[in-house]
Parts: C-alpha cells; sequence; structure tokens
C-alpha cells in the first residue's frame, strides 16, 4: 500500500544534464535543455509534464542513448549512458513504429529474433505479449488494418516482449482520442504492476500525468529544468478511476499552477504554437 | 543563396569542367564529344547567322500547338470525366496503362494518314502532353472540398458557374502542374518526331547535321535544345513551387 | 468488377477504331479484324522471330543497365539529406529533356548496333528508377530508424531488415516506370540506325508504305507494352496496400 519508490535502489541518475544546440547559418546556439538533476527509483513511475518545446523529447533521447548530452552525466544501473542504448531500456514512440510490411505477430517478434533467441521462446513470449495487450484476434493482422490505438498497442507489446527494465513513453497516446487515453492509461498502470519495470512518460497532459505517476516532474519552459517534482503518494493498485480521490483536484491544480505561466511564456517567445 | 543552390551549381559546373579537360587532355575523343565551350560558341553562331531562324520558328510553333491544343483537350476531358464517375472508372486502366505505351509506334502511322508535314508531331506531342493535364485536372477537382460546393449550392449557382468559379480556380495550381507536364512533353514529343523522320525543325536538323558530320552544328543545336527546354521547364517548376505553397497549411 | 470494366475499355477502345476505319477509308487505314489478321500472319513468319529476339535481347540488357546504375545512384544519394537535396532537381531536370536529341552523341560514342540501342534505352530508364529509388530512402519514417536503435540493431542489419523493406514499395514503383520507359527508348533506338529489331521493321514498313504490317506491329507493340505494364502495376498495388 505504501507508494512505489520510496527507498528502492537508484534506477537512472542524472546530475547536470545539458543540451545545447550549435550555432547554425545565421542563429545563435539554442540552449534546449538544463540543467536537469534527477533521480529515478526502481520500479517508480514518474511522468513529466511541461510546456511545448521544453527540452521533454530531448531529456528522453539522453536517457535512452539517442542523443548525447552537451553537458552533465547520465547512468542507468550503475553504468554512464554515453551516447549509445544501453541494455535493459524500451522506448514507446509517439508516432507509429509498427512496421507496415510484418503482420502483428511478427512486429512483436521482431526483436526476439534480431537477439537470435530460439524460435520456441520466441512464440511463448509473443503469445504472451499478445494475450497481455489484447491482441491475440489480430496476430495475423497487419498494421494497416488496425486503429491507431491498436497500433500503438502493437508497439508496446513489441517492447514489453524484450522485458526491459526502464520503459521510457514519449507522448505514446498523444494521436488517440481522451477515452481512448484513459483506457490505455489503465493498461500501462496494469503493465508496470506486472513487470515491476521502471516507468517514465512523457505527456502533456496534466490529468494523465497525475493519475498515473507515482511523481511528476514539472518542467518549465525553454530551457528545460524541473520547477518542482510532487509526489502523488497514490498507491500500487490504481487505475483511471482514481481520480474520484480528493486529493486529485488539488494535485492537478498545483501542477497547472506551475505550468501556467510557463506556458504562456512559451507562446510568447515565438508569438506562435511551437 | 542557399548552401544548396550554391553546391548544386557547383556540382554542375564542376562535371561541365570536367568533360572539358577530359577533351583537352585528349581522353576523350575530338570526333565523338567537342569541348562545351565549342558548343557554345557555336550556337552563338548558329543564332547569330540566323540561318536555322526558319527551323527553330517551325519547331516552336508546332511545341506551341501541342501545348494549346493538349491543355484545351485535357482540362475540358478532365472536368467533364470528373463528374462522370462511371465512365472514369472504366478509363482508369487506360490512365495507369498510357504512359507505358510507345507513342512513338504511331508515328508511322501518323504519316501516312496526314502526309509528311507538321501533323504528325504536333499529334505525337499532344498524344503525350494530353494525359498528363487530364491526370492532374483529375486529381485537382477531386481535391475540391465539399463544403465549398455545399456552399455553391447555397447560393444557387448552376453547374457550370460553379465549375468556372469555384472548382476550377480551386483546382488552378494541380492544373499548372499539368501545364508544366505539358510544355515537357510537347517538347519531347515534337522534337522527337522531327528526328526520327521529318522535313524541317529543330530534331531534323540535328538529324541532317548528324549525317553530314558537322559536329559543331549538331552539337550547337542539341546544346540550343537542352539550354531551352532546361530554362523553360526550371522556371515553371519554380513557379508551381510558389502556387502550391500558397495552398500549404 | 475490375476485370468487367477492363472488357469495356477494350470493347469502347475497338468500336472507336472500327468507326475510326470507316471515316479514314482502307489506303491509309486497317480495321481491327484485319490487323489481327495481319499480326497472326507476322507472328507465324519464321522472319520476324529474330527481330523479336533482337529487341528483347537489347531491352533486357539495357533494363538490367538502369536497374543497377539506378538504384545505385538513387540509394546512395537518398542516404545522405544533403547529397538528396542538390541532386533531386538535377535528376528531376534530366528527366524532362528530349532524350532524343541525345541519340547523335550515343551513336559517336557507341556507334552503329546493339551497343546503341542498349545504352539509348538504359538512359530512358535510369532517371526515373534514381529520383525514386532516391525518395524512398530519403522518405523513410525517423521513427523506424530510432526504433532500430532502440532495438540495439547493428547498423548491417537495420538496413536489411528495417530500412530496404521500408523503401521496397517506392522503389518498385520506380523500377516498373523505368521499365516503361526503358522499352520505349529501346524501341526508339531501333527507330534509328538499326539494322534489326521491331523498331528497324516498323520503320522499314513505314518507308514501303506498308500499312498492314504499320498497323499489325503497332497493336503488337502496343498490346504487349500494356500488358506488361498491367502486371507490374498489380505488384505495385499489393506492396502499397500494405503500408
Amino acid at each position: 500500500m505504501s507508494p512505489a519508490g520510496g527507498d528502492a535502489p537508484v534506477h537512472v541518475t542524472l546530475r547536470g544534464i545539458t543540451r545545447v544546440y550549435p550555432a547554425q547559418a545565421a542563429q545563435p546556439p539554442v540552449h534546449a535543455l538544463g540543467p536537469i538533476d534527477l533521480d529515478l527509483r526502481q520500479g517508480e513511475f514518474f511522468a513529466v509534464v511541461g510546456p511545448s518545446g521544453c527540452g521533454k523529447s530531448t531529456l528522453l533521447d539522453v536517457i535512452a542513448g539517442l542523443a548525447v548530452a552537451s553537458a552533465g552525466d547520465a547512468s542507468f544501473e550503475g553504468q554512464a549512458i554515453d551516447g549509445s542504448v544501453p541494455d535493459g531500456i524500451g522506448v514507446v514512440f509517439q508516432e507509429d513504429a509498427s512496421f507496415p510490411w510484418l503482420t502483428v505477430h511478427d512486429n512483436i517478434a521482431f526483436g526476439l529474433r534480431e537477439l537470435g533467441r530460439p524460435a520456441d521462446v520466441v512464440q511463448a513470449k509473443v503469445k504472451y505479449a499478445l494475450d497481455f495487450m489484447g491482441l491475440a484476434d489480430f496476430a495475423q493482422a497487419y498494421p494497416a488494418q488496425l486503429s491507431g490505438g491498436m497500433r500503438q498497442r502493437v508497439c508496446i507489446a513489441r517492447t514489453l516482449v524484450l522485458e526491459p527494465r526502464l520503459i521510457l513513453l514519449d507522448e505514446p497516446f498523444g494521436a488517440l482520442d481522451q477515452q481512448t487515453r484513459l483506457l490505455m492509461g489503465d493498461e500501462l498502470l496494469r503493465l508496470w504492476r506486472e513487470t515491476g519495470a521502471t516507468i517514465l512518460l512523457i505527456t502533456h497532459a496534466l490529468d494523465e500525468a497525475t493519475m498515473l505517476a507515482d511523481r511528476v516532474g514539472v518542467m518549465s519552459a525553454r530551457p528545460g529544468r524541473f520547477l518542482e517534482i510532487v509526489t502523488t503518494g497514490w498507491p500500487r493498485e490504481r487505475d483511471s478511476t482514481i481520480v474520484a480521490d480528493p486529493r486529485f483536484g488539488g494535485l492537478t491544480s498545483r501542477i497547472w499552477t506551475l505550468l501556467r505561466g510557463e506556458s504562456l511564456r512559451a507562446l510568447g517567445h515565438t508569438g506562435v504554437r511551437r | 543563396m542557399k548552401r544548396v543552390t550554391l553546391l548544386r551549381i557547383l556540382v554542375i559546373l564542376g562535371a561541365i569542367g570536367l568533360l572539358e579537360g577530359l577533351i583537352h587532355a585528349g581522353i576523350v575523343p575530338r570526333f565523338t564529344i567537342i569541348p562545351p565551350s565549342e558548343m557554345a560558341s557555336a550556337l552563338a553562331a548558329i543564332l547569330a547567322s540566323g540561318k536555322l531562324k526558319v527551323d527553330i520558328a517551325v519547331t516552336l510553333t508546332n511545341v506551341a500547338v501541342a501545348i494549346v491544343a493538349s491543355m484545351a483537350a485535357g482540362v475540358t476531358i478532365g472536368t467533364v470525366l470528373q463528374r462522370a464517375a462511371a465512365l472514369r472508372r472504366i478509363l482508369d486502366p487506360l490512365f495507369a496503362t498510357y504512359y507505358a505505351i510507345p507513342m512513338y509506334a504511331f508515328y508511322p502511322l501518323l504519316i501516312v494518314v496526314f502526309g509528311l508535314g507538321d501533323v504528325p508531331q504536333i499529334c505525337i506531342g499532344f498524344l503525350l502532353a494530353v494525359m498528363a493535364v487530364i491526370i492532374n485536372t483529375l486529381n485537382g477537382l477531386d481535391r475540391v472540398p465539399r463544403v465549398l460546393l455545399k456552399a455553391a449550392r447555397m447560393h444557387r449557382m448552376s453547374a457550370l458557374r460553379t465549375a468556372l468559379r469555384i472548382r476550377l480556380p480551386y483546382a488552378a495550381p494541380y492544373i499548372f502542374t499539368g501545364f508544366k507536364l505539358a510544355v515537357a512533353y510537347s517538347f519531347i514529343g515534337v522534337i522527337g518526331a522531327e528526328f526520327i523522320t521529318s522535313s524541317r525543325g529543330i530534331g531534323y536538323e540535328i538529324s541532317f547535321a548528324y549525317n553530314n558530320f558537322d559536329n559543331r552544328l549538331m552539337y550547337g543545336l542539341i546544346l540550343f535544345v537542352l539550354a531551352l527546354v532546361l530554362t523553360v521547364n526550371m522556371s515553371l517548376h519554380a513557379w508551381e513551387k510558389r502556387l502550391m505553397m500558397r495552398r500549404q497549411r | 468488377m475490375k476485370a468487367r470494366d477492363t472488357l469495356i475499355l477494350v470493347a469502347v477502345v475497338l468500336v472507336a477504331w472500327q468507326l475510326l476505319y470507316w471515316a479514314v477509308g482502307s489506303i491509309a487505314f486497317r480495321s481491327p479484324a484485319e490487323t489481327v489478321r495481319s499480326a497472326a500472319v507476322l507472328l507465324a513468319d519464321p522472319r520476324f522471330m529474330p527481330h523479336v529476339r533482337e529487341s528483347m535481347l537489347a531491352f533486357a540488357e539495357a533494363f538490367a543497365i538502369a536497374v543497377l546504375i539506378g538504384l545505385s545512384i538513387g540509394v546512395t544519394l537518398g542516404a545522405s539529406r544533403l547529397a538528396s537535396e542538390v541532386a533531386e532537381p538535377i535528376l528531376v531536370a534530366l528527366y524532362s529533356i528530349p532524350k532524343v536529341t541525345l541519340y547523335p552523341v550515343i551513336l559517336l560514342v557507341f556507334g552503329i548496333g546493339m551497343p546503341a540501342k542498349v545504352a539509348f534505352g538504359a538512359i530512358h530508364g535510369i532517371v526515373p528508377i534514381s529520383i525514386f529509388a532516391l525518395n524512398a530512402i530519403r522518405n523513410i519514417n525517423p521513427v523506424y530508424l530510432r526504433t532500430g536503435q532502440v532495438l540495439r540493431l547493428s547498423p548491417w542489419a537495420a538496413a536489411r531488415k528495417i530500412l530496404i523493406p521500408a523503401a521496397l514499395p517506392e522503389i518498385v514503383t520506380g523500377i516498373r516506370v523505368g521499365f516503361c520507359l526503358t522499352l520505349i527508348g529501346t524501341l526508339l533506338g531501333e527507330m534509328f540506325g538499326a539494322q534489326r529489331g521491331l523498331g528497324h521493321l516498323l520503320m522499314q514498313a513505314m518507308t514501303r508504305h506498308n500499312m498492314d504490317s504499320i498497323m499489325a506491329l503497332t497493336l503488337l507493340l502496343v498490346v504487349f507494352a500494356a500488358t506488361v505494364n498491367g502486371l507490374l502495376l498489380a505488384l505495385d498495388h499489393r506492396l502499397h496496400r500494405r503500408v
């Protein structure tokens, strides 16, 4: 019943992470992110919210090893992260990354097959993932025949099947309608509990962050820095009905109060929504 | 100037310079290709002497006729066809296969029917160009949002007025793409046909110069055609991009 | 549904042809029935087949060269964002020039005969194949590349398992267009200085005013080109429907 994380060991450490895009042609250098300090505890669910363009996706790229920070240190399970993707990390992107030329089954099996796992192991794990994500009836379908939400489930299943210890999600439900988002949120929580993985979720939906996470990092406008990390203190066994909890409104409004000024600043920076 | 444009110019100049160098160095023999610098001077001489004025005029006139005819026929057919869904469905395989058909194969036929004058060449140019105009007109008209057509009905506009005041103006950038292709295809068709067999025109003169081993004249004319076609097509392409950009959201 | 429409189209074309024949007269034209008969006679003639073989051989060589060079250029340029941006307008401009004007140059370089025909056919196909391949590679959805990175694939495995399947539909479209244009180019080359081949036969028939041969040959060429294109189009659609 106690909140996840707490005194669990530290899984990911970020110290002074900064990202500056160097000067180009006629443009000055852009200080896009940081400095960021963060300790992610093993097994916790951490959400990041912030105005557009504040560098949330850049932060995810640095943790995943997809991008190198201009300054600062990042480490995962005690090993430094330095420009290559460490073993044990899974990423779900905002856009649909399912391969249109493979069936749902083969999409999910892709990573395992690349690792050279024996066929019977692959079959078993894929079947488990299909059942877990509710895709069993669509195993032989192609992604083009599925809805956006289903395709995103395929991407999640493809990540899940590799049993990552850290799962990074970059606005995975951005393209879905509100009701589907809420249902997918419940699925994400279920996945989190079953796998025991550490989860970092980037989202622009405040209620989603408050509903799903143990802690919510509120980022400022560019260059993104954590204004505050809000602890929700929810029990591990939770779902979208947590919105009924009396503390939900207070938490969300706290986050919005922090963000509102930042969002206005982000708008004012260019005058146009980024 | 953008870096990309600069690089592009450098690449082109580099290629021309390389050719010039290879020929002067004797690696590429002079009786095969003359240096680009000499091609340019040959072209200047041809234009200055006015000797081939008539041929140039004939070719350009034929190309112009092909363009006008294909635009008129293409836009009209496209507009009518866009409303006649059943007919369009039947003709669909024709659209898909049209450009795979060797149009030049019809040239001998046209010569026998119309005689060795300008008509067969204009026909080939027309045949190549008209389909591009039809396809692009259809594409543009397809994209007219239904809400605009509903607005036209609210204003009690007749079918003809709707076509002229709303549908065609909306489709104009796409019809322009068809125009750009019509110009390119008309050149290809007319000059190609002149080359195969003809009694006058630029294509004929190139063929004649080749048969008489007059490399200077031949390359000067080839350069003329290349320069003309490239200039016209690139200008239309740039114009088309500007028109399309106005439509981007 | 599709088959029925095609049959109706063929019927319409035949009717229009017949009407045209009645309008133009039998001196300058032949009816559909007469043309089919002439075509059958041609196909049965033992002297005809060598010409067909000559043309097919020239075309096959030209097509192979066009695919090889076109794909190499397109894939190499498409892999670099700068190179593809610089090169694409150049390729598009090359696409629009009347390649017939280059034929004398080809003859000067290769001499009269098979090599010239093959070269002429090939230059028709290289440019569209490379343009389509360039765009196929350039437009690969970046999220696939990042997925390959996250799954920690080696660059070679990523290219084989992700990039090629992703780019394949567009590349096949380019090859289809290149196929048709190479066919036209080879035929065109034969219409000039060749001594053998279908294009040469066509020109010969023209100088002899042999209407039967002209129409029969044209019919055979058109039917062949249309059929092959139809088959390639079906393949093209199959690949694109999955995307």
